[in-house]
């Protein structure tokens, strides 16, 4: 093969296994809205408060920020519990709706400097035994650290879908993301099912944060980055979408490694932005199709 | 004759306002206070006509005041006689980009509105960012400031604080304020009623763009020195527009100004006693604010007051 198409390859691979990871994060933001309704703009804050964890789990103990999954997503679900419970079942007023979105904007802020404060600003990073490790595939680099958190990502993945199709619960949540009153109608805990679903939401935030761990750095504002991340996969997937958040994800992540290989650096992030708005006001059900679970 | 008590105060706070900084004309920190309340006070307030009166909370105001701010910066570097003009010409560059945002994004409603004109306040940082040529960029842009002395800053400020308020007033009691508060109250049955959503949405749009347009004008011409994650941040400027105006009180005509003081005065006590916290302080406000005075302080205080059957935009 020659040249231009090795790297056409190799951005293509590298955009696919980053996708993998943005699909998690896309399901638990666009889980949260299909049920609630509620943007939550501290999404990519839950994830920072995700990789910290894993981060001290990898210094003290020694856990691999891949296995450490198990730790941080039962840990941000508990605390997306209690956010939920604490802050935004608060919410009322004649603005409550846009104030959700001005309420976990705070929130988001106060988890970041929160974690400012205690950890100062300094960058921190991950280095375990596979983090510089590359694999040569048919010619072609691929990078080992970004593969096993794919295949971490698309196993959480898995067990979600299983989860929202085969047990109850899960059919639960899907009811009440397609019609609220209807399915408290047929005895769905319409109130119970929004906290868990919020605290699944931030669970998957926190999966995703400990898979991100090894490959990126990490500093308390990094969450605003995850955010927009999140926002883009939604939409682009249609919000309150699974498989289109899957594709989203994908989508994000293919465009965001070939527009830095082939389109200015500086600009890429203004790429992102212009398709969220353009879909948005275009096809806000996403590129994908339906805005159903 | 009985005076309102309504209005004694509102006499009273303007003599102070205009009075000001002739007392504290030798205090540089108290005046450069006092005028960032204004810049803030005037960015809430335009914001408040959209936001607030016709009911389209922004998330990205932003976008207008980095606009206003850049295009005086680069036209008039040196201020001098262009000064005043030269504001308005930073409103009316903010009010011709508010003009094809609002035509693609008008059609989304509530959050989905307020994070379109997130991501445009994103779209125009990057712009600034890198279309070095012109904006040189993260370097920053250096004017030279002309008006001597904060006094002179304070009552220019203070000027056209004074028009806008006057013009939000104006509207308020007449046809635009009662179509405003159709379209926020029920967008649909506004429209079915044959009110024109779209031309009076744009229409509070522009004015809105215009006035935060002129704000980054003033604020640019005022420190001298701008770059585009300060004029076009999210947290800095959006943010703090929209948490004034819920501060202070949604659709009041004085709320913006109110929050503007509290929440600059607030800032500076948090950077003073907090050091690296105060943004951490800021965040637990934003959540108070929130959850337990969604109606502001100017809200708190009418409910508080004399009932009155009010006809009328507030």
């Amino acid at each position: 093969m020659e040249i231009g198409t090795y790297v056409f390859l190799q951005t293509l691979i590298s955009g696919v296994l980053v996708g993998g990871i943005y699909c998690l994060i896309g399901i638990g933001l666009t889980v949260i809205f299909g049920v609630m309704r509620i943007i939550n703009a501290c999404h990519g804050d839950l994830i920072m408060v995700a990789m910290y964890l894993s981060y001290f789990l990898f210094r003290s103990a020694g856990i691999d920020p891949l296995l450490s999954v198990v730790v941080t997503a039962p840990a941000l679900f508990c605390l997306g519990w209690v956010l939920h419970r604490g802050f935004i079942t608060r919410l009322s007023g004649s603005y409550a709706e846009d104030n959700s979105l001005l309420l976990t904007f705070g929130l988001g802020l106060v988890l970041a400097n929160t974690v400012l404060v205690l950890f100062t600003a300094d960058y921190r990073v991950v280095e375990t035994a596979y983090s510089r490790a590359v694999w040569r595939v048919a010619g072609l680099s691929v990078s080992a650290a970004y593969v096993f958190s794919f295949a971490m990502a698309i196993l959480v993945t898995a067990l979600l879908y299983l989860f929202f199709m085969k047990t109850d619960l899960g059919m639960a949540i899907r009811a009440t993301a397609q019609n609220r009153m209807a399915a408290g109608l047929a005895g769905v805990n319409v109130e119970r099912v929004g906290r868990i679903t919020y605290g699944l939401g931030a669970a998957l935030a926190g999966a995703a944060g400990a898979l991100f761990t090894p490959v990126f750095y990490l500093y308390p504002t990094v969450g605003s980055l995850f955010t927009v991340k999140a926002f883009e996969v939604v939409v682009l997937g249609g919000m309150g979408s699974i498989t289109g958040a899957i594709f989203g994800g994908l989508v994000l992540g293919v465009v965001e490694s070939l527009g830095a290989v082939y389109v200015s650096t500086g600009y890429k992030d203004a790429l992102g932005f212009v398709a969220f708005v353009l879909i948005l006001a275009f096809r806000p059900a996403g590129l994908a199709g339906r805005s159903r679970l | 004759m009985v005076i309102p008590a309504r209005t004694a105060a509102l006499v009273a706070a303007c003599g102070v306002a205009a009075l000001f900084p002739l007392i504290f004309r030798h205090d540089g920190y108290v005046l450069n206070l006092a005028t960032l309340i204004l810049i803030y006070g005037i960015t809430g307030s335009s914001w408040n006509l959209l936001g607030g009166y016709a009911g389209q909370p922004s998330f990205g105001h932003a976008a207008f005041f980095g606009v206003g701010a850049y295009t005086f910066a680069v036209l008039f570097p040196s201020g001098g006689a262009w000064t005043v003009p030269g504001f308005a010409v930073g409103g009316l560059a903010a009010a011709l980009v508010a003009l094809p945002i609002g035509a693609v994004i008008f059609r989304l409603r509530g959050p989905y509105f307020a994070l379109s004109m997130l991501a445009f306040a994103e779209i125009l940082r990057l712009v600034a960012q890198n279309w070095t040529s012109v904006t040189k960029g993260a370097t920053g842009f250096m004017l030279t400031p002309t008006v001597e002395g904060k006094v002179a800053h304070y009552y220019l400020i203070l000027g056209v604080l004074a028009v806008l308020l006057g013009i939000t007033a104006a509207m308020a009691s007449a046809r635009p304020g009662f179509y405003f508060l159709a379209i926020r109250e029920d967008q649909d049955v506004a429209e079915a009623l044959g009110v024109n959503t779209v031309g009076y949405k744009m229409l509070a749009l522009a004015i809105s763009g215009l006035f935060t347009g002129v704000a980054g004008a003033i604020y640019a011409n005022y420190f001298a020195y701008i770059e585009p994650n300060v004029v076009f941040s999210t947290v800095e400027i959006s943010l703090a527009t929209y948490l004034i105006v819920v501060l202070g009180g949604m659709s009041t005509l004085f709320g913006p100004l109110v929050g503007s003081a509290v929440l600059t005065i607030m800032g500076e006590l948090f950077r003073v006693f907090a050091g690296t916290g105060n943004v951490l302080l800021y965040g637990i406000l934003i959540v108070l604010v929130v959850l337990f005075m969604p109606d502001g302080v100017v809200g708190m205080l009418r409910r508080l007051g004399p009932r009155r059957r009010r006809v009328g935009a507030a």
